[in-house]
């Protein structure tokens, strides 16, 4: 059994004349140690899944329907208290800005001991302790000045590695990072990123990383998934996905990258721009974009087909795989 | 083929304003109660049943009648009177006319201030911005009541009581108009600094045009929206400023009464039990500054940027 | 922090300046000392020798100069009036109004913190929106007004009887909305306990609390709706923040994220806010005390002007321009030493 499974999620968000849909039957699943992908552009819907897990997401939204199972109970379907159990506990997050993350009138000591003390029953002193020692393993110097400073006293990059530290303090199974590294320095970046990997190895920690970044992606997860707005488009090993996209979508998004090859080369666009909550396409959203668009595409959304080893929700995909079924068995 | 044009009042009729106003009761009601209070202290000679300030008119023998309903009341004064025999109704309704025509004065003034002074601050800067803000903000941190109590106390004694009571309505407007003008002219100047950036400002002083001009005709129009919302809660805060100060002495006098000095010679009687002397015009004094706060209030949740609220 | 000291006292003297110069200009400018001092009888010589004597005939600087100098070593001149040294009169009138600002504090503390962040966490219950519709007229009504409908319903008492007297439940339900009236709202009553000085107290006897009442509350009355509608918005603001969320999201519970990590945020501007507040409470007291005959300096300063006492008037407006510079620089202070990110060098980190 899964450690995380989603399955057909729903969020909406509440709004004068009417709801708008923010995530539309989202499902996949997250083992033990594994560590997942979710890429997109802005709009997506990422955030609003990484959020939805432990159901934080802001007034109005709301999950309208689906399940979210982690060892076997739904948290869509738990109350506030049994859910703050979990949250920064079993499950913990990280998020985008370490500087708006922290509080700036609290101390990093207050912050850390409160997290600790809010699950379990143990001193002050002894919670310092075990805060200390996550600050040392995320590579913090002077670990005991830093309880005691406020977060504008440190750098961006320390301020990250505090929140990493946190997150680590109750020794979760699952931590959720939602863009980790898009405020940081770019230098800083990749020292984060490889902190970050080298805990959830160390640990075996699952890992949900959000993220529009390809390369990051690419790095650091297993297994990834491609949304485009509010649903799931493709799925399945990273590697695979990277080398070979199957999803029109996700074949604009990789060639978009800067390659390193002739200088001077015009950098590749996907045309058109994601729509917003209010104007989602009927059947595929992508369709108004896609050079492959047919018209089944404009009726409904279409169900994932299996390339290889990735789930692909495309009908153009799933017409060339019948084709080449169709010609296998021809030859036959 | 001709295109239709749209008229002004088509214009508006289709406009943002027009539409969250409808939807809004709580505007609309405070609307329809400040115009008919707007008209009622205009036509106030008309609708009046009596001058009260007409001597000859006044029967002491009616003194402190209360209103129609209470045991003793005279039909001809559904209000009550007051303790020289006034018609309360008709005191009230030449007050509201004082009260409004000294708070719009004063808004007036203090926003013709604020705009000159905010302007000539945010777009020369340096010394000038330094002193102009110092003042407003001693002014402000001395509360303008203070300041407009201040000022009040020094004209009455400069002036003399009588003389001060003839020229009763400009002095308040004058005073309250300099002790109000740096809240209006702090919002002016943050605007100028935020349009100052933009690049109409470098395309006009490029083009040659005088300072003057830039301020007036280029930069002004744009700070003029979060002025509308400012100058409406001003107008409430003039009224009470006006009551206040002539509650205290400071202000209008009986000859001439505001609703403040109304509710100040009328609360010699309220231990006699005859409340409605002073608790009448504090009534209408209460709902005509609250529907103005509640417009401004609504006049600013609409020009304010749309957040996207559920 | 030397330097944070350094900085503000420098900006409370250049205040104190300007405001000793407006008031002695309108010394100046107001009174001919001599007309209160000698009378009609006395000669145009010897007025001039009067004059030259008393240093009138100096010029604007020296004199000035002279009054600043007095003013420095605690003579602000002799009141008309009383007769005696205006500090005295100030300093006798100053407790009064004391006690009545520390009332109305004390209310407002008490009830605008737990309004305003009950306002704010839920802002759809009908009780906050009982609150907010409160406060709004709460703001229109001036506080002079407020009082006299206080007086009138707890001191005069309000007899309604809109319900039939014959009737037992009738009669209690117009018992019910009537009001009996009966708390003072005349001065400060005769059972004050001196504690030092000058300052007779009226915390410490039955009378005199009953006495503070009234005007606290009304004092309280402009402010409380003012404040209850600032630390709602403030905290509603402070509540949309990320690390609001974040605090959620390592699991704390709803009383720490709303009491320590939003309250210690949210109460930052209102410190601030209520800082300058301080400016228009005393431009109240001098309204509250004149509508229930409070014998603080309020009252004082208004039968000056009455009297055109105006060796009285200059020193209250010394005095007051003082408490205010003494309590925006306190304020400042404050605010330095509970916001982190605020190096008491002055400057903002």
């Amino acid at each position: 059994m899964s450690l995380l499974e989603v399955k057909d999620l729903d969020v909406r968000f509440a709004v004068r004349g009417g709801d708008l849909t923010a995530l539309r039957g989202i499902s996949f699943t997250l083992d033990k140690g594994e560590r997942l992908g979710l890429v997109g552009e802005s709009g997506a819907g990422k955030s609003v899944a990484a959020f939805s897990i432990l159901n934080l997401i802001a007034r109005p939204g709301y999950i309208a329907g689906g399940q979210i199972l982690f060892e076997g109970r739904d948290l869509a379907a738990m109350g506030e208290r049994e859910l703050r159990k979990i949250r920064g506990n079993r499950i913990a997050m990280i998020f985008q800005d370490p500087m708006m993350t922290l509080n700036p009138v609290l101390t990093i000591g207050t912050q850390m001991v409160e997290s600790i003390k809010a699950h379990r029953r143990i001193s002050k002193k002894a919670a310092r302790d075990v805060a200390l020692s996550k600050l040392n393993k995320v590579q913090i110097p002077s670990p005991e000045k830093r309880l005691d400073q406020y977060p504008h006293e440190l750098s961006g990059g320390m301020r990250q590695r505090v929140i990493i530290a946190i997150a680590l303090l109750m020794e979760p199974e699952i931590i959720i990072a939602d863009e980790p590294t898009t405020a940081l320095d770019v230098t800083i970046q990749a020292e984060i990123m490889a902190l970050l990997l080298e805990l959830c190895e160390q640990d075996n920690l699952a890992l949900m990383l959000i993220t529009h970044d390809l390369g990051v992606v690419s790095q650091v997860s297993q297994r990834m998934l491609v949304m485009y707005s509010g649903r799931i488009i493709e799925q399945g090993p990273t590697r695979e996905i990277i080398n070979d996209a199957q999803h029109p979508y996700t074949q604009g998004l990789i060639s978009a990258l800067p390659q390193m090859g002739e200088p001077g080369q015009r950098l590749f666009q996907i045309p058109g721009a994601m729509p917003s909550l209010k104007n989602v396409p009927s059947g595929c959203p992508f369709h108004p974009r896609c050079k492959f668009a047919m018209e089944q595409c404009e009726l409904t959304m279409p169900e994932y087909v299996r390339s290889g080893n990735v789930d692909v929700a495309c009908y153009e995909v799933s017409n060339l795989i019948a084709r080449e079924k169709g010609m296998q068995k021809v030859e036959f | 083929m001709t295109t239709a044009t749209i008229s002004r009042w088509d214009r508006f009729r289709e406009s943002f304003l027009w539409y969250s106003f409808k939807r809004d009761k709580i505007a609309i009601i405070s609307f329809i109660v400040l115009l008919a209070m707007v008209l009622a202290a205009i036509f106030a000679p008309l609708l009046a049943p009596a001058d009260p300030y007409d001597l000859a008119q006044i029967n002491i023998m009616n003194s402190e009648l209360p209103p129609a309903g209470m045991a003793g009341s005279d039909p001809a004064f559904p209000l009550g009177t007051d303790a020289q025999g006034r018609d309360m109704l008709s005191t009230i309704l030449y007050g509201t006319r004082v009260s409004l025509l000294i708070g719009f004065g004063a808004v007036v003034l203090q926003a013709a201030l604020g705009i000159v002074f905010g302007l000539l601050a945010g777009y020369l800067g340096g010394r000038v911005d330094s002193i102009l803000m110092r003042i407003a903000d001693v002014q402000l941190s001395f509360s303008t009541l203070m300041v407009a109590i201040i000022v009040g106390a020094v004209f009455k004694a400069s002036f003399g009581n009588l003389m001060f009571g003839e020229i009763a309505i400009y002095m308040l407007i004058f005073i309250i108009g300099i002790a109000e003008w740096p809240q209006i002219a702090r919002t002016v100047r943050a605007s100028v600094l935020a349009e100052k950036k933009k690049e109409y400002v470098d395309a006009a002083k490029v083009m040659g045009f005088r300072t003057g001009r830039i301020m007036f005709r280029h930069i002004l129009p744009n700070t003029l929206s979060p002025i509308f919302v400012i100058a409406t809660v001003q107008i409430a805060n003039a009224i009470i400023s006006e009551a206040a100060l002539s509650f205290l002495g400071l202000g209008m006098p009986e000859t001439q009464p505001s609703l403040g000095s109304l509710i100040k010679s009328g609360f010699d009687y309220i231990q006699s039990g005859s409340w409605w002397i002073t608790l009448l015009p504090g009534l209408v004094l209460v709902v005509l500054v609250l529907v103005i706060n509640l417009l401004g209030d609504w006049l600013r949740d609409v020009m304010n940027p749309r957040l996207y609220k559920g | 922090m030397l330097a944070f000291l350094v900085q503000r006292i420098s900006q409370a003297l250049l205040v104190m300046f300007v405001i000793s110069v407006i008031a002695f200009a309108i010394q100046d400018g107001l009174g001919d000392p001599l007309q209160q001092m000698v009378g009609m009888s006395v000669s145009q010589d010897e007025r001039e020798a009067i004059r030259e004597d008393m240093g009138l005939n100096d010029s604007l600087v020296v004199q000035y100069f002279r009054f600043a100098a007095n003013a420095a070593q605690g003579d602000l001149g002799t009141s008309y009036f009383y007769g005696k040294p205006t500090l005295d009169v100030i300093l006798e009138h100053l407790p009064a109004t004391l006690e009545l600002v520390i009332g109305a504090s004390l209310i407002i503390l008490v009830f605008s913190v737990p309004i305003g962040v009950y306002a704010a966490i839920r802002p759809q219950a009908w009780l906050s929106k009982f609150f907010m519709g409160i406060s709004t007229v709460g703001i229109s009504i001036p506080v002079f007004l407020t009082a006299i409908v206080l007086i009138q319903l707890f001191s005069i008492g309000v007899a309604v009887n809109p319900f039939p007297q014959d009737a037992g439940w009738g009669r209690w339900l117009n018992g019910a909305l009537s009001t009996e009236g009966g708390l003072p709202s005349y001065g400060r009553g005769d059972e004050l306990t001196p504690l030092f000085g000058t300052w007779n107290s009226g915390f410490f006897s039955h009378d005199g609390i009953l006495h503070l009442i009234l005007p606290s509350v009304s004092l309280a009355s402009i402010m409380l709706p003012l404040f209850i509608r600032l630390i709602r918005a403030e905290m509603m603001e402070v509540l949309q923040s990320d690390y609001i969320r974040y605090a959620r999201a390592k699991g704390l519970g709803a009383g720490r994220v709303n009491f320590l990590h939003a309250l210690k945020n949210t109460m930052l501007p209102v410190i601030t806010v209520g800082g300058v507040q301080i400016g228009i409470m005393v431009a109240y007291t001098i309204l509250t005390e004149t509508v229930f005959q409070w014998p603080g300096v309020g009252l004082m300063f208004l039968e000056a002007i009455t009297r055109s006492d105006i060796p009285l008037i200059v020193a209250y407006l010394m005095v007051v321009g003082l408490i205010f510079v003494i309590t925006n620089t306190l304020v400042d202070l404050l605010y330095g030493l509970v916001n982190p990110t605020v190096k008491l060098t002055g400057k903002k980190a």
